[in-house]
């Protein structure tokens, strides 16, 4: 008996550029892919996780994801994450959760203000579904990052909160590349079923491409997609 | 009626671009202590009462034009002085 694939609807806003590179990563992975363009107020009946892709969106005008939240897609997309549902945003993506208040912090140009692009390690604090189940506590994965507002920030009262709530899933390793606060790559909400990260796991699928460690988040995603569709069923 | 929207990084939020202007700014011979990069809206509202107009603004800048975690901001209204007929 062959498993059922999930359904991951990844959203297209105008800007958005890594779209396809998450839909082409997610079959690989065991999932089913659909592109869902940013104007629609509805996501498809049968999605079971939802990936916010990076990019520009909206050509990162007045503040990286500060429009694309209010795109017509954006109440679906909160609506599910409000019902539990997995919600992934990367790089843009995270960016946009922020704006939305759906994540924790903001994000801000990088430290440096150069545009950063190369791999970076990072380490992960959180091993859990929905996003790095496939993963350990502590294991370093090498995944590349490419951004120039990707400098995470909270104030320290909200930080010591998320990491008390253990809300912090990746940090930096040795190499913060855009200056984020206490090196946080990764976060999710209190929930725990909607998180961003700077750096790009569908980039990273394929040792061909550098590195497969993006892989094991991505396939976390599928898995608890895959458990969604069957609790649903 | 007008309005001019000035959004700042807030008190303490790193400012990069501030820096970098700074640095250049001394690298002038300027003697500059600090220098914070913000962003200035001009808006032209339909609003003729200036009491709604800047509840008006301040919704915006809630909604859109400010990220009240990271930056502060500042409206200021200009109101046209009624031209009286001949």
């Amino acid at each position: 008996m062959s498993e059922r694939r999930p359904t991951i609807a990844v959203i297209v806003f105008p800007g958005s550029n890594d779209d396809r590179d998450a839909a082409w990563a997610l079959p690989a992975l065991g999932g089913d892919a659909t592109l869902v363009w940013h104007a629609e107020q509805r996501l498809p009946d049968d999605v079971a996780a939802v990936v916010l892709p990076g990019g520009f969106s909206y050509g990162d005008y007045l503040r990286s994801g500060a429009i694309a939240r209010f795109s017509p897609v954006m109440p679906a997309v909160a609506a599910f994450a409000a019902e539990g549902g997995p919600v992934l945003g990367i790089c843009n993506g995270f960016q946009i959760l922020c704006e939305a208040g759906l994540l924790p912090g903001a994000l801000r140009p990088n430290a440096s203000l150069s545009f950063v692009c190369r791999d970076v390690a990072v380490r992960v604090e959180r091993a859990a579904a929905p996003f790095t189940s496939r993963c350990e506590a502590g294991q370093r994965l090498t995944i590349p990052v490419k951004h120039g507002e990707g400098c995470w920030f909270a104030p320290s009262e909200l930080l010591r909160e998320l990491e008390e709530n253990d809300q912090i899933v990746l940090r930096y390793a040795g190499d913060n590349p855009n200056g984020a606060i206490a090196d946080v790559a990764g976060v999710v909400n209190e929930r725990g079923n909607v998180m961003g990260l700077m750096p790009h796991p569908e980039h990273a699928v394929d040792p061909l491409l550098g590195s497969g460690d993006g892989a094991l988040i991505l396939a976390s995603l599928v898995d608890a997609a895959r458990d969604r569709l069957t609790a649903l069923l | 009626m007008k309005a001019t929207v000035l959004v700042r990084p807030k008190h303490g939020i790193l400012d990069p671009q501030g820096q970098a202007v700074e640095e250049s700014l001394r690298h002038l011979g300027f003697s500059v202590a600090e220098a914070r990069v913000g962003r200035i809206v001009d808006l032209e509202l339909d609003a003729a009462d200036p009491v709604q107009a800047r509840a008006e603004v301040e919704r915006m800048c809630d909604q859109l034009l400010a990220n009240p975690l990271i930056e502060s901001y500042e409206i200021e209204l200009h109101v046209q002085p009624e031209v009286e007929a001949p």
